[in-house]
Formats: C-alpha cells, structure tokens, sequence
C-alpha cells in the first residue's frame, strides 16, 4: 500500500482548511504526480481565495455558513479523492443558492456535508453561531429539525410498502412533539404542498402516485421537521420536463412563504436562472465561478461556465451548431467531444485538460477565486481572455 | 423525400383486470428517409409503446388492435412494394431486426449487462445478426467503438467500468452493427448531464450524416428536440395532437398543449420568459375520453371539445407546404394558442 506522503506544498496564503487538503500531497509537479499515480485529486489551489459578497444577503438573515469544507474519501489502496475543495459560501433565509455542475462535481457531497450525513474532513458548517457538531443520534436528530433534505429521486426515496401518512406522521411525532393532533398536522402539510383533498393521499402507496406527486411527498416530509434550511439535491432533475416549473414553483412558494433558506443542487443551469438569488458553479470539488443568478447565465466568466451555458438546448437557436454538425461550441465547446471521458486535471486548474485557452500557468498552479466585482467571483488565470466579450459572444 | 417507415393508425392496448389502458390511439406517423423526427410526450403518454408496437417488440398483456406499419427499405422490398411489420412471422422480423430497423434502448445503466464485458455485449449482436468470422466480428465491434468515439482499449472493460455517457454510446454502437436504415432512440440522454447530453447528441447528428440513417427520436424534453429534429410530433395521452417542422412548432404552435409545453421551460438566452407550466395531471388512460383527452388541463376548452375526433388536420393561417404542419385541436388557432397568459 503506498502511503500519501503527507508533505503539504509550501504554497503561500493558503486558504483556510487547505492543510488537510495537503494530506493527499497534491504538490503541482508531475514527478510528484507519477510517484503518486492513486491520488485521484485536484491540486491545492494558489492564491487566497477572494471574499464574496453574497447578493442574497438582501433576502433574509442568515441562515448557514459553509466554511472552507474540504472532503476527501479514501478509496482504498492508498488511493483518495478530494471531493471537495475549500468550499465557502452563505445561505440566508428566504434566498435560493444554487449549485450548478456536472455529474461527480462534489455538488451533492457538499450537500451531505451540510446535511451532517458526512463530516467534513475540514472546514466547518456554522448554524446560529454555532458550529454543527454531529457525534450522535441524539445531536443528529436535533439538527434534522433545522435542516432537512430532499433527494434527487422520488422513486426510491419512499419506502413503498408505507403510506403517505405512515411517512408524515412519523417526522410530525418525532419533531413536533408538541402537536396533540398529528392527523391535522399532517393533512395541513400536504396541503401545504398542494395534495389536496388531503384525505385522498393520505391513504396512498407510493407505486399509486405519479413522479410529481411522489416529490411533493419528499417535500411534505422534509417540511414536517419544520425546517430553516431545505437542501434540495436535484429535485426535478427525474421528473418531467412540463411538471418541473410546476414543482420549481412549489418550491419558490415554500420558500417565499416559510422563509426557508434554500440550496438547490442542479445541473440545469438554466432552471438556476429563474429560480435562484445566487450560483455557484462547481467543477472538480471546487467552486470555480459565483455570483448573481441572471449575471453569471448572461455573461459567464469562467470557461467551464462558459461551456455548461453552450450545452444546454436552446430552443430559441433553431438550425444551431447541433445540427450543422458543427461539435465546436465556444470556448471550452471545443474540447467537450472528450467530456465523457476526461475528468477534472490533478495538477494546475481541475478544468485545464478541457479548456481550450489554458497555457502552462494553468496546468501548473490551481487559481483561487478572484474577484471580478464585489458579488462575483472565478478561479481562472486567464480571466482576461475568458471574460473578454469577444470570448463570451462566440457561444 | 421518400417515406421509409409509415405508421398508420396503430392502436395498442395493455389488458388489465380493471379494463383496457388505452396507450396509443389512431396513430399516424411517417419517416422520411434521412430525416430525424422527434416524438414529445409526458411520461404515460404512450411514446415508447408506439415505437415498441410499431417494431413488435411489445408482449402481452399489450395488444395491437388496429393499423399497419409499411416499412419501405430498399434491401427488403427491392424498389417494389412495401412490406407490413404487423403481420410478419417470426423469420421475417428477425431479418428486419437490427439490420433494418435498430433500437437504442432507454437507459444505458440498466440496457447493458453488468457481469460481461462490453466486447462481448457487442460480439452477441453482431453474431447474432452478421455471419462474420470470429476474427471480424473482433475487429467490427472495434470499428463500432471507434465511430463513436470509444478507445478501442476499452473493449474489455465492464459496463460499470464506463461513465454513463460512455455507455450510452456503447448502446448507440451496438444499434449501428447491422448498418440499419432506421434507428430508434428511447430517451437515449435523459440520465446524462447537459455537456454529455450535447456531446451525444452532436455525435448523434453527425454519424446519422455520414451512414445516412433516419432517427427516430424519443424525448421528454421539447427543447431538446426543437434543435435536433426536422419534424416534430407531439404526443399526449395515447395521441398525436400535432406534428410540424421544428420551426412551425416552435413558431406558431397550434395546439393548447404544445404551447403549454413550449412555455414550462426555462431559456438560457434572450429575455427572461414568464413561465407558466401546464396545470393538472394526464388523464387515466383506462377511460374512454370523449373528445379532446386535454380538456380537463386546457384553458381553451368549450363544450363542442368533447365532439372533436382527434384526427391530425392542416393548421390553417401560417404559409408552407400544404399539409407540413398538422393539429389535432379545429378549436384554437395558432394566434390564439400564442397569446400572452393564455395558460395562467
């Protein structure tokens, strides 16, 4: 079994909770990285990483604080992967953030660690104050009622041989114990999210019910804890595309009117348009370009942003690239006919193997956020070019 | 063009104890030769059934009660007349299997088996269709790979080996085998994120260009298709309710339910949209519907809607082709269906 060698890169102004990072020996030069070949990790990053404001700070007071989450799994044979990488962000009540990237970004590990389902290898996550401190069931169940989850799929989050009251009435009992009338409170939850007539549903098993009506399930039951923070983990992502507005809707509703503090993890970027205050782009465990919703879909900084924007189907460009056969789509659109089988870079920028302006600076050192106005924020060294408008209006 | 595959009034019905679902009703579709036609519908809607029972590859409890499927490939007819899907015997289905029409299944995870290797996976459809050589049969399931972009190196890996893109494409190489003249896709990208999903689909387009197939396309997703398709059908509750170029749907949609589907997603660029969704739920498909089976969720609907026949009509009003843009709804027209808040 190899070892990591466990010798943290001397990299000036580290970010907060990068030294475990250091534990997987991510130094950024490829002798370092054949002797290391099970490392399966994205390099510390250079730079201190920019402090963002946050424009959903106007919605409501603030609800949770991620601060410099760093997760890494052991994969076995000395091997480990760094899911996430000095992730820091805010989620303030009444206010959307949403988590945009691609599949094995770190997007729904982030969500794990806020959930306290996983433990952060580093970094805290700080509630009222406080940081969470998950060690038992007790303290587990404690958090559950201010912070509540609900999962990418309907289908198998519902056990089905209960019925959808057997589902609500049991979070009612165990985080409402002062609610007499648990009938009531669970026919008030459904018909918070619109199954109504309520007695109708309540009888039901999850095989009688459509995909759209099983989530408003998962929602009533997350909302049963009477919850601060909902972490929605693609939510719609399973459904429908004609019953996923009506479901974002439900969910704006939800939050609008209990004042919830909302993450929701997508890798619909444009459904983050709509529905969210602020986005945040992960790619290889890291948070590489953030800021206000309609400003990051319109004018995107970064080139892994760049490229997400370009892939989503545009109704409204008939006879596009797609059916040119053209495969080049922007800056990054280029490189994206290896998509499927490049993953994030292990040394320099994760994204650098993909990105078709990357020079050497980009495949040697890993940038940290840098602030482009006092609401946004990329990690790239080339945000000169990226940024450019020329770049940006060649999608 | 010339019209390869032709479904006429195709009906499928699943037996069941409490009474005949109704999954596809009076069907009529053509595909062009070279064309790619999408086909849109809500989950229920009947959209892999059609394609299923137009193929036989439906069993029972599912029944075709009525129609005929013209399959009008050179290599089987030989200029001469059509040939009927629906009645063949079992020989006959095994020579236009695969070799003239091929399927790329729904769900690459669940379509491939996890304890063999991907070479082998494709070894059994070639051998099962080609008689080739083992040797060429080898070096065939690598040129597969190879068109679609798959390190022939990864032959010997095992489903679970590969990312779902990788996969999926491994089901696209596996439809390609036998050369076939039409190819149906079920949803071959929903599981995928938007950057493989677009990758796949750019492949999609140009291999279709180059060996010259025609697509037939199924999707959830309107969007999606509104790029990728010549033609467009829009299916809900068993029907069609409107077919047309992409341009037509996405311009001057006819019916009530495509503009409901066309205003339930979110765009990237240009102005933001209000969205408005399509309220209610489908109907059981059990019933038998009266009229128009959108009526419970249409806001246009009128008493005379539970008269109309369902059959696909020319859209009056908007120029083209005579005949080119077809709806299912005699009540609205296009201006109407486009209107501002229509849907609220």
């Amino acid at each position: 079994m190899t070892e990591p060698t466990g010798n943290v890169p001397a990299v000036g102004g580290m970010a907060p909770g990068a030294a475990a990072g250091g534990l997987i020996s991510s130094e950024p030069t490829v002798t370092e990285q054949s002797a290391a070949p099970a490392v399966n990790a994205t390099a510390e990053q250079v730079g201190e990483a920019a402090v963002v404001e946050s424009v959903a700070a106007a919605r409501g007071p603030l609800a949770m604080e991620a601060i410099g989450l760093n997760k890494v799994f052991k994969l076995g044979r000395g091997a480990f992967l760094q899911a996430v990488r000095d992730v820091s962000f805010n989620l303030y009540q009444g206010a959307v953030i949403a988590l945009v990237g691609e599949s094995g970004s770190g997007k729904s590990t982030v969500a794990k660690l806020l959930a306290g389902q996983e433990r952060p290898t580093s970094g805290q996550v700080v509630v009222d104050g406080k940081p969470i401190n998950v060690r038992n069931t007790r303290s587990f169940r404690e958090y559950k009622s201010h912070v509540q989850y609900v999962f990418q799929d309907p289908f198998s989050s519902l056990n089905p041989v209960h019925t959808v009251g057997f589902d609500l009435t049991r979070p009612v009992k165990l985080h409402q114990p002062g609610v007499k009338d648990t009938e009531a409170a669970v026919t008030a939850l459904l018909e918070q999210v619109r199954l109504t007539p309520a007695a109708q549903f309540v009888v039901k098993y999850p095989h009688e019910l459509s995909g759209g009506q099983r989530q408003r399930v998962s929602f009533a039951r997350a909302l049963a804890a009477q919850p601060t923070v909902l972490l929605a983990d693609e939510p719609v992502s399973m459904l429908d595309v004609s019953i996923r507005l009506e479901m974002l809707n439900l969910l704006d509703d939800l939050r609008s009117r209990l004042s919830l503090a909302l993450l929701y993890i997508t890798h619909d970027i444009a459904s983050a348009r709509y529905f969210a205050d602020e986005v945040l782009v992960m790619y290889g465990g890291q948070i590489v370009e953030r800021g206000p919703a309609e400003d990051v879909t319109q004018h995107p900084a970064h080139p892994y942003t760049q490229l997400l924007i370009a892939s989503a189907p545009d109704p409204d460009n008939l006879g596009s690239s797609l059916k040119a056969g053209n495969v080049v789509i922007g800056p990054g659109g280029a490189i994206a006919g290896k998509a499927g089988n490049v993953g994030p870079a292990s040394v320099g920028c994760p994204f650098s193997n993909r990105c078709p302006i990357a020079d050497d600076k980009c495949r040697r050192d890993n940038p940290a956020l840098q602030l482009l106005t006092p609401v946004r924020a990329a990690a790239c060294w080339r945000l000169d070019v990226a940024a450019s408008p020329q770049a940006s209006g060649s999608i | 063009m010339a019209p390869i595959l032709e479904i006429d009034d195709l009906s499928v019905a699943y037996r069941s104890a409490g009474g005949d679902v109704h999954a596809v009703e009076h069907v009529n579709l053509t595909l062009n030769a070279g064309e790619v036609v999408g086909l849109c519908g809500e989950s229920g809607s009947g959209k892999s059934t059609l394609a299923y029972g137009a193929t036989r590859l439906l069993r029972p409890p599912a029944l075709i009660t009525s129609g005929s499927v013209r399959y009008r490939g050179r290599r089987i007819t030989h200029g001469g007349d059509p040939v009927d899907v629906l009645t063949m015997n079992h020989k006959e289905l095994a020579r236009i299997r695969w070799h003239e029409v091929a399927i790329v299944f729904q769900s690459a995870m669940n379509a491939l088996n996890p304890v063999l290797r991907v070479q082998d996976q494709i070894l059994d459809a070639i051998t099962a269709h080609l008689k080739l050589p083992k040797h060429e049969a080898r070096e065939k399931a690598a040129t597969l790979l190879d068109l679609v972009g798959i390190p022939r190196s990864r032959l010997r890996a095992f489903p679970h080996e590969l990312s779902g893109g990788m996969r999926q494409r491994v089901m696209i190489a596996m439809a390609l085998a036998a050369d076939p003249e039409v190819v149906i896709m079920d949803e071959p990208t929903t599981a995928l994120d938007v950057v493989v999903q677009r990758d796949i689909l750019a492949q999609i387009v140009e291999l279709k260009e180059t060996l010259g197939f025609s697509v037939l396309f199924i999707t959830h997703d309107l969007s999606l298709l509104l790029e990728l398709a010549d033609r467009i059908a829009v299916m809900y509750a068993g029907r069609l309710l409107e077919t047309g170029s992409a341009s037509a749907i996405m311009r001057e949609a006819a019916h009530p339910y495509t503009q409901g589907l066309l205003h339930s997603f979110p765009s990237l660029h240009g102005p933001r949209r209000e969205l408005v969704g399509i309220p209610g739920t489908p109907p059981d498909l059990r019933d038998t519907l009266p009229g128009c089976p959108f009526i419970p969720r249409c806001s246009f609907s009128i008493p005379a809607c539970t008269e109309v026949d369902m059959s696909l009509a020319p859209v009056t009003g908007p120029p083209g082709p005579p005949g080119s843009h077809l709806t299912a709804c005699p009540i609205v027209t296009p201006e109407e269906a486009s209107q501002e808040g229509v849907l609220s």
